[in-house]
């Protein structure tokens, strides 16, 4: 176990390397970021040549790259173009965007699982096919839209929620967008669980099970629920990463002042400090969420040992 | 709002000893210590005053700063704030002595030195500072701020003299006549010792000598400010303090100001702008600001430097239905633009109504004539570039061309070309990529016909994107800059400006209003001619 | 080492995020971790490949009937769409903005005062070609890397691994952000480009997966034993029998696209006019929704309808080919 937790550091630390250059070559062909600074108006070329120098935009790309790793391993993630260290938006932006992230997993968890477990548990009857429809169309609608109706709707028409998040973002006020931002993936939980459940139905050991005469629920939780889990388990330990980063279009939509948001603007006004950062810290994210996944494997299917 | 009452005395019980008035005589409802929520975008520059060029860190150096000349918030025109007197002689050499009696929040003493180092400091090549060429006719910026990129050989400006504690005078390279009128721009703003004494935490927490003080600055999301109570000023807060809230989608605060979450949202989309009667009746204001809309075109570019060029322009904006624009996507917040500069200027000011002609009137079938006696449309088909991240940029684009199009006849005649991000769209115009007409918007820095031609057309200034030159033109401006008598300087302006239009040098677009919406909680509430609320007027209850 | 019969990697495939792009995946994985091939027999003894199975089954089914028929009407209006419209999706007049429906103009106008039945039938051309072509190059490149990875294993394999692994760190809508916005071509290709260069891996996984997977067939053993060479064995017998996984997510994977298309529209950077295309359409009528909700609601109806169709047909096609759920 041990062992094998060591070679997965290894293999992270070209991954995370790779990973790091391509956001930085990405963001790099995004062009000059001084250019926008300066309103609609030219910036002055002696200005604009002080400030490209001051954030070090004057040397050649491989060289940025290096000297910013170097900088990201002694814990300075540089600083944004309103003077502000990257590593203070950090501690804004993760802990609004965390909270957002475990309301939208919960949602995956507890409405995904529950529905996949009915919908496999009663394959073809009207319950599995309104489900199944259902996701299908949750699927199919941008997000943007279902964000826009349901603000719209529950915040402006009924009143039942505010709008917009405050900049605090308790855990009350990020309930829709959480549900926002997971209406797609508990989609696809629910299908993954319900075709999982289907599956493992018909296994001997459910079988035995029911043989012996235990009662169902115990039956459904211990034997064929744990077994059937691994591919969800899978599905949503690297939807973490995903969801960190892909609420941009969730955040947008509720002023959430998270990472997403902070990507936007990074994005917009070209900041390739602040967008390599916080990639790099939702880098690390997936890579430990997948490995934490992997040996959750060991836990839920005791036939998986690593060594 | 029982929360709101409890406050109330709590605040006034705490007051009561140090001001016995300003508590208990709100027959009217009107709660001096109440706090406002406003609608606010992420400043994108430092807040320093010689550094920020936009209006959402402007909005908050409007509220922490005063400076030697203030805009009235209805007329627009600059009276005198801080300064005592502004004389000069000879329009080149001004002596300006500071008021008396006028402290930062901090308890140090506004002086002339305030003023001569924030200067020094702005026009400094190594601070970087946004503004800097705000200070550009001051003698000595060549030496402190050296635009060919050379090793910057002195610190400060030696234009600038401390005459006596509150007196300094200022010498300019040319004549300027109008200068004193420029210096209620935020960027000549005195500066305490505390920003230079400790930079980073004054950033943090900046210190002005404006009627609100800053309580608490989160980045990025929010800014609490409250009432100064010691502000020497006549314009003290009527409320107890303004908290501006970061939104990224102007949509999203409009709809918490619906949803009773948010007080004041001074940028409404156009998309809800058919709604507005509807939703807020009275709270809504839509007044006249100092802002044009144009479109510009690329002179560097060959096609567009010939001489049928200028009638294609020409063309083009009789193409334009500015009337049915306005109407139907902006639903009247704009007015459709017959000068090249802004009503909010008055007729003395130099804004003449109609200068453009039959230029900006449309006529669809004089435009398709003109265009084609012109050569017709360069390569058959324009684009028109506009930044599609912020503002209703897009909307606007497609219908003016819709617009030519449907004037033309010819539904691929004219095509808006999105660009990404801002900053993107500001490169390809710094380096001369564009080859069709693009957005061009111009905020005014103070009310000055001045400031919407020289930046603008002048050869090579700051703003002259299309890189347009015309020698008479760069006469006329600088003879009118010259020019001790207000009047004559304003009718020179004018005569340039006649230039402009001869060449179609731009489009003229349309004049942008202001538009805000405010909660029920507010009133009194007013606009500027730069479209920020008058947040010290505010009341509150 | 990991007692599974794959080898650890496949043990672990699926296990990349990347957004919607990356949904299909793990959708597939129980289909890859099925050893099935063609050595089933029917039951009158006569040999029969999964393939003429799955498709006996296809036919019966409702649902595929269904989301084919959508296919082909969708297809048909792409290639012909003035067989059902009597006018030019850019004629605009502003005069109409936001009218409702009336004579000759059955969806309505939208906010510029175009006729949102001609752009909503215009706009499918761009919307399906772009999931289409985004599909297939993604299919293409994926499976070719993914399989010879899988195929040839090793030193190769690896590095191939950590190459899916990098990719599938960067978030997807980020990543659009980021390479489209300096784009100033207005062809669906930048676009496609994007969505190929970050939906390869998904495909690449699931296609090294089922290679690895099919490797290890007595029937390969049996070529390989014969002196077939590598490529004979890999595009006579393995390929084959790998393909079906990669199909399945490919389809699901093509709906995502198409809705990935829309918020790349809705975000700013996604296709630009005068193409007429569903996304461009739904995000400029989103903030139009209190007013003209008619505008929004055409075009995302049928952006709904296309993607249903193919993640249904995606579907249909999954449950044909898994025995497992026969």
């Amino acid at each position: 176990m041990g062992r094998y937790v060591v070679r997965r550091l290894l293999q992270m630390i070209p991954v995370f390397i790779g990973a790091t250059l391509l956001i930085f070559l990405m963001v790099n062909v995004m062009g000059d970021p001084i250019a926008g600074l300066c309103g609609d108006r030219q910036c002055d070329p002696a200005t604009a040549a002080q400030l490209k120098k001051e954030f070090g935009l004057d040397k050649p790309v491989w060289q940025q790259y290096v000297t910013y790793m170097g900088n990201v391993f002694t814990g300075d993630f540089g600083t944004a173009f309103n003077g502000q260290p990257v590593t203070e938006l950090m501690a804004s932006a993760f802990p609004v965007t965390i909270r957002l992230t475990i309301v939208a997993i919960l949602f995956e968890i507890v409405i995904g699982i529950t529905l996949g477990v009915v919908t496999g548990l009663h394959r073809g009857r009207p319950v599995d096919t309104g489900v199944l429809l259902a996701t299908l169309v949750v699927i199919s609608v941008p997000t943007f839209v279902t964000g826009l109706l349901l603000q719209l709707l529950l915040g402006v028409q009924w009143g039942w929620i505010k709008p917009s998040v405050s900049p605090e973002a308790p855990f009350n006020e990020l309930i829709v967008p959480g549900l926002v931002l997971a209406s797609v993936s508990l989609a696809y939980v629910t299908r993954l669980t319900r075709t999982s459940i289907a599956e493992n139905k018909r296994a001997d050991y459910v079988r035995t099970a029911v043989a012996k005469g235990l009662p169902r629920h115990r039956v459904v939780t211990r034997h064929l629920l744990r077994n059937s889990l691994i591919p969800v388990v899978t599905f949503i330990g690297t939807d973490i990463g995903a969801l960190m980063g892909g609420a941009i279009v969730t955040e947008r939509i509720f002023n959430i002042h998270g990472v997403g948001y902070q990507l936007y603007q990074g994005i917009l006004r070209q900041n390739t400090q602040t967008v390599v950062g916080f990639v790099t810290v939702l880098v690390l994210v997936f890579l430990v969420a997948n490995l934490l996944v992997d040996l959750l494997y060991a836990v839920l299917d005791p036939r998986i040992r690593y060594a | 709002m029982r929360g709101a009452t409890h406050a109330k005395w709590a605040a006034c019980a705490a007051s009561v000893a140090l001001v016995a008035t300003a508590c208990g005589g709100g027959g009217s409802g009107s709660d001096s210590s109440a706090v406002l929520s406003a609608s606010w975008g992420d400043p994108q520059n430092p807040l320093e005053p010689a550094n920020t060029n936009e209006v959402q860190g402007g909005k908050v150096l409007d509220m922490i700063f005063r400076g030697l000349k203030r805009y009235d918030p209805e007329t627009g025109e600059a009276q005198n704030m801080l300064a005592d007197s502004i004389d000069t002689s000879d329009s080149q050499t001004f002596t300006i002595k500071v008021k008396d009696g006028w402290t930062f929040s901090d308890g140090e003493k506004v002086t002339a030195k305030s003023f001569v180092d924030a200067w020094n400091y702005g026009a400094s090549l190594k601070n970087n500072q946004k503004n800097a060429y705000f200070f550009g006719y001051i003698q000595g910026y060549d030496q402190v701020h050296p635009e060919d990129g050379s090793a910057q050989t002195a610190d400060t400006l030696s234009g600038l003299t401390v005459v006596d504690d509150m007196t300094f005078t200022v010498k300019l390279t040319q004549k300027f006549s109008t200068f004193p009128d420029t210096l209620g721009y935020v960027a000549f703003a005195p500066l305490p010792q505390s920003f230079f004494d400790d930079h980073s935490a004054w950033l943090s927490k900046p210190i002005g000598n404006g009627p609100y003080t800053i309580q608490s600055y989160s980045k990025g999301s929010q800014m609490q400010l409250t009432k100064w109570d010691g502000y020497p000023g006549d314009d003290k807060a009527q409320n107890g303090g303004v908290t501006l809230k970061v939104y990224t989608d102007n949509n999203t605060a409009y709809t918490d100001l619906l949803a009773g979450n948010l007080d004041l949202v001074d940028d409404i989309p156009a998309s809800q702008l058919k709604n507005v009667q509807n939703d807020l009746g009275d709270r809504y204001l839509n007044t006249p600001a100092g802002i044009i809309q144009t479109l510009a075109f690329p002179f560097y570019d060959k096609d567009w430097d010939t001489a049928g060029a200028q009638k294609v322009r020409t063309g083009m904006s009789m193409a334009i239905n500015r009337q049915q624009i306005t109407d139907t996507i902006f639903q009247k917040t704009r007015t459709p633009a017959s000068d090249w500069t802004s009503p909010v200027l008055g007729k003395d000011g130099g804004f003449q109504d109609g200068l453009c002609g039959d230029a900006c009137t449309y006529n669809p079938s004089e435009a398709k004539k003109l265009i084609e006696e012109g050569g017709g449309l360069p390569n058959g088909q324009i684009k028109i570039s506009y930044n599609a991240d912020t503002g209703s940029h897009k909307q606007w684009v497609d219908a003016v061309c819709n617009s030519i199009n449907n004037a033309l006849g010819n539904n691929k005649a004219c095509v808006g070309n999105p660009i990404g991000t801002f900053a993107d769209f500001r490169n390809q115009i710094g380096d001369q990529k564009m080859t069709g007409p693009f957005r061009a918007g111009w905020q005014m820095d103070y009310p000055l016909i001045q400031n919407f031609l020289q930046p603008l057309y002048y050869t090579n200034a700051s703003s002259n994107d299309g890189k347009w030159s015309n020698q008479q033109f760069d006469k006329l401006v600088d003879q009118a800059n010259a020019e001790t008598d207000t009047s004559k300087a304003v009718q020179t302006f004018q005569q340039a400006e006649e230039v402009v239009r001869d060449n179609m040098a731009a489009i003229p677009l349309w004049y942008q209003n202001g538009s805000a919406g405010f909660s029920e909680r507010l009133s009194n509430v007013k606009l500027n001619p730069f479209s920020v609320p008058v947040y010290n007027e505010i009341k509150v209850g | 080492m990991p007692e599974q019969p794959n080898d650890q990697e496949g043990a672990i495939a699926g296990t990349g995020a990347g957004g919607a792009m990356d949904l299909g995946a793990s959708e597939a994985e129980t289909l890859e971790k099925t050893p099935y091939g063609p050595e089933g027999t029917g039951p009158a003894g006569k040999p029969r490949s999964l393939w003429s199975d799955a498709w006996r089954d296809l036919r019966r089914n409702p649902v595929f009937i269904i989301s084919g028929l959508i296919i082909l009407f969708l297809v048909f209006i792409s290639l012909w769409p003035s067989a059902i419209t009597w006018e030019s999706p850019l004629q605009c007049d502003l005069a109409k903005a936001q009218e409702g429906s009336q004579p000759g103009h059955p969806f309505g106008f939208d906010g510029q005062g175009c006729d949102v039945y001609t752009r909503t039938v215009y706009g499918a051309r761009t919307s399906v070609a772009v999931g289409v072509l985004a599909t297939l190059g993604v299919g293409l490149f994926g499976s070719a890397l993914g399989g010879l990875a899988g195929f040839f294993g090793g030193g190769w394999d690896s590095l191939l691994s950590r190459l899916t692994d990098i990719f599938f760190a960067i978030p997807v809508v980020l990543g659009g952000l980021v390479l489209l916005s300096v784009v100033t071509s207005n062809t669906i290709w930048p676009v496609i480009g994007f969505m190929v260069l970050l939906g390869w891996p998904q495909i690449s996984r699931i296609a090294r997966g089922s290679v690895i997977t099919a490797k290890q067939n007595d029937y390969v053993h049996a070529a390989s034993a014969l002196g077939a060479g590598h490529s004979r064995i890999l595009l006579r017998h393995i390929a084959p029998n790998a393909v079906a996984p990669v199909i399945v997510v490919a389809t699901i994977a093509l709906g995502t696209y198409i809705a990935l298309e829309a918020t790349l529209s809705y975000l700013g950077v996604g296709l630009k006019p005068p193409r007429v295309s569903w996304g461009i359409d739904i995000s400029a009528a989103s903030p139009y929704v209190r007013n003209a909700p008619h505008a929004l609601l055409w075009p995302s109806g049928a952006l709904a309808v296309t993607v249903l169709a193919f993640i249904m047909l995606g579907d249909a096609v999954r449950d044909a080919l898994d025995p497992k759920l026969r």
